[in-house]
């Protein structure tokens, strides 16, 4: 198996996508001749032509709506927002727009279309470029929502996502691009949306989180492994429909639960999935739930504070503690 | 102009009249049957501006697609729906355009490639594109007519769409239909502009012209030229049709008296679309009396038996709520989020 980065895996998912369909394209911003604001579409429009590569006006509205109507009348686009802050401009069109369509006509109108581009905080972006909104996106109905953790995730979910018939929201990570690598199968290895992974088993506590936050959950659990604590982590990778039955039996072997997410902790994917395993696991529980989540205000610039907004392996090692001992 | 009638037969030219009069008949049968409770939601009726459907969507191939937004029953009927799936739609039912779960506003049918009716002010715009787009794509030779109302053009996704249409050659035909209010706003009041149609002037290779929207001929005549220039020339045209609404927004406010005067209203009445046009057509000797009252009688019988089918038809079972959330089966974690609703299992 070949070693790729993050950002290769997602070049080579569209790449192969593109070539197995010739109903797929990309349109976004700088997505052509500039090869991508984080060069995941290095080469594409070389290769595919700009009918298929389409680079778009700063216009988000409006080139994520000429999107949805494509996909109603059968083509699958993929549209690259240069990241998921600026898909604000473009809300009406995925939450009103795409998915509700195929209810609105009765069943009529599919809507097969990928809205895809980082999430989350980089390094020192600030207050509009540092936002976590897949919990929002995972609140509606109609819409998928995908957040891979590893390059082998980030290919086979996008491949799952181009080739599925409803609207899919795909939030990938700018400090993931590069510094994320594994082993990625060759050829058509598409993983099901909707199930998650348990990406490392342990028997004292259930870690259940998503995206760059698996990896500093992995970096708490090797800590906390030397402390004599066995971490179970659960990436849910999809975050709608999500995969309950694999995190409540992780729960009930554990009979510990930490929540670890990078956004927001109000209303957010982490505080549904307390409720789901306290609906569903609450006789197994020995100690409540904790949950890890950044800090509850817009990121700051300055470089300490926005080290104390952004939750930490440590932070994560800290919950797991609390959670196990107690105190 | 349109003397001539357009080179449309005879019959061609009075099939225009009877979708006109069949479509004010079936929206007076819906206003009767939302003040009788059988119709809920909000209910915006396109009585007074049936020219603009009738002259532009039978210029229109089969093959071609059609996108609008929530003042739509009388669009989708033109474009071939049938009276009793409108109906049935609006009184949420099975046998519904869109069996039962879009309502008034959202009216859809893939079979006459009509993408359907949409509830946010300009939001289906880029969507018309995104036809357009599909159409060049494929090298196809289709169109996609989109109508919108006069609030549009103060939107954003009014200029993104027009700028990627003009710049990429998109065959879409924008069709504005301008009745002068948005809600119950006079768009004199929040554009800053003078004309409408200007808007489009500042798109290269937009075609845009205004066009009298009371005169079903005149506006079949800019869409068959739009359609046109969309299908051999791959250029997209804005029409600004001026016409007027003789009801209210919806059905939850008069006709007039608050944003605008009774005067006013008997003005453009006076300019009746279905009236000038039957006159025309007498003149011309294309039309009696008798045939007028048969073409009236057969429209209101019809509109009768619409409400009748809708009324007969079944409601959509509680089994299919989870239906058409997506395009697969309802599992996982959402559907047993649900599970607390006993009646539901």
């Amino acid at each position: 198996m070949a070693v790729l980065t993050y950002r290769e895996a997602l070049s080579e998912a569209l790449r192969e996508e593109m070539d197995r369909d010739d109903a797929v394209f990309i349109i976004g911003e700088e997505v052509g001749e500039y090869d991508g604001a984080y060069k995941v579409t290095k080469g594409l429009l070389e290769e595919y032509g700009e009918w298929r590569v389409r680079d778009a006006p700063i216009a988000e509205l409006g080139f994520a709506g000429l999107g949805v109507g494509a996909a109603m009348v059968g083509l699958r686009p993929v549209v690259e927002f240069m990241t998921w802050n600026f898909a604000l401009l473009a809300i009406d069109q995925i939450v009103n727009g795409a998915a509700k369509i195929h209810q609105m006509s009765g069943g009529q109108f599919h809507v097969p279309i990928v809205f895809r581009g980082p999430g989350g905080a980089a390094l020192q972006l600030g207050a509009q470029h540092s936002q976590c909104f897949e919990g929002w996106l995972s609140n509606v109905p109609g819409l998928k929502v995908i957040a891979p953790a590893t390059a082998r995730d980030a290919k086979g979910l996008l491949k799952a996502a181009i080739r599925d018939d409803d609207p899919v929201v795909f939030v990938e990570s700018e400090l993931m691009y590069n510094t994320v690598k594994d082993e990625v199968p060759e050829g058509d290895d598409v993983i099901p949306i909707g199930s998650a992974e348990v990406k490392r088993t342990g028997a004292d506590v259930t870690i259940v989180t998503y995206s760059k936050m698996v990896h500093q959950s992995l970096a708490a659990a090797k800590t906390l492994e030397e402390e004599g604590i066995d971490v179970e982590i659960v990436d849910l990778r999809t975050l709608r429909p999500i995969d309950v039955p694999t995190v409540i039996a992780s729960v009930k072997k554990t009979n510990r639960a930490v929540v670890v997410e990078e956004g927001w902790p109000a209303c957010n994917v982490g505080a549904q999935m307390v409720d789901d395993i306290q609906r569903e696991a609450f006789d197994w529980l020995d100690a409540p739930i904790a949950r890890v989540t950044g800090l509850d205000v817009p990121m700051p610039y300055a470089r300490n504070l926005e080290k104390l907004v952004f939750p930490n392996a440590d932070h994560v090692a800290g919950a797991v503690r609390h959670v196990c001992r107690g105190g | 102009m349109s003397a001539d009638f357009l080179g449309l037969s005879r019959d061609e030219s009075v099939e225009l009249l009877r979708l006109m009069v069949r479509a004010r008949r079936l929206e007076e049968k819906t206003a009767e049957s939302y003040q009788m409770g059988k119709i809920g939601g909000f209910c915006h009726l396109y009585i007074g501006q049936e020219a603009v459907a009738a002259g532009a969507i039978p210029a229109l191939r089969d093959d071609d697609y059609m996108i609008t937004a929530y003042r739509e029953h009388a669009q989708a009927f033109v474009r071939g729906v049938t009276p009793e799936a409108i109906m049935a739609e609006l009184y949420g039912r099975t046998d519904g355009c869109s069996g039962g779960f879009g309502g008034s506003m959202h009216m859809f049918s893939k079979d006459r490639n009509f993408l359907g009716g949409h509830g946010i002010v300009g939001a289906h715009l880029p969507l018309a594109i995104g036809a357009g787009y599909a159409i060049r794509y494929r090298e196809g030779d289709q169109v996609c007519l989109c109508f919108f109302g006069d609030s549009v053009v103060n939107l954003g996704a009014f200029h993104e769409s027009m700028n990627m249409a003009a710049r990429w050659g998109l065959p879409v035909i924008f069709l504005l239909e301008n009745n002068e209010y948005g809600m119950g706003t006079d768009i004199r009041r929040v554009a800053a502009i003078e004309e409408l149609v200007d808007r489009g002037r500042a798109y290269e290779g937009l075609t845009s012209v205004a066009i009298d929207g009371m005169d079903v001929l005149a506006v079949r005549q800019a869409t068959a030229e739009a359609i046109e220039r969309a299908r051999t020339e791959k250029r997209p045209t804005f029409i600004e049709a001026r016409c007027y609404r003789y009801m209210g927004h919806s059905m939850s406010d008069a006709s007039y008296g608050t944003y605008r005067t009774r005067e006013e209203l008997e003005r453009w009445r006076s300019d009746d679309p279905i009236l000038s046009y039957h006159r025309r057509l007498i003149d011309a000797g294309r039309l009696t009396e008798e045939e007028y009252k048969e073409i009236d009688h057969e429209a209101i019988a019809n509109a009768e038996a619409a409400a009748e089918f809708a009324e007969r038809s079944p409601l959509p079972e509680a089994g299919s709520l989870y239906a058409h959330v997506y395009s697969d089966s309802y599992e996982h974690g959402i559907g047993r989020r649900d599970a607390w609703r006993a009646e539901l299992s």
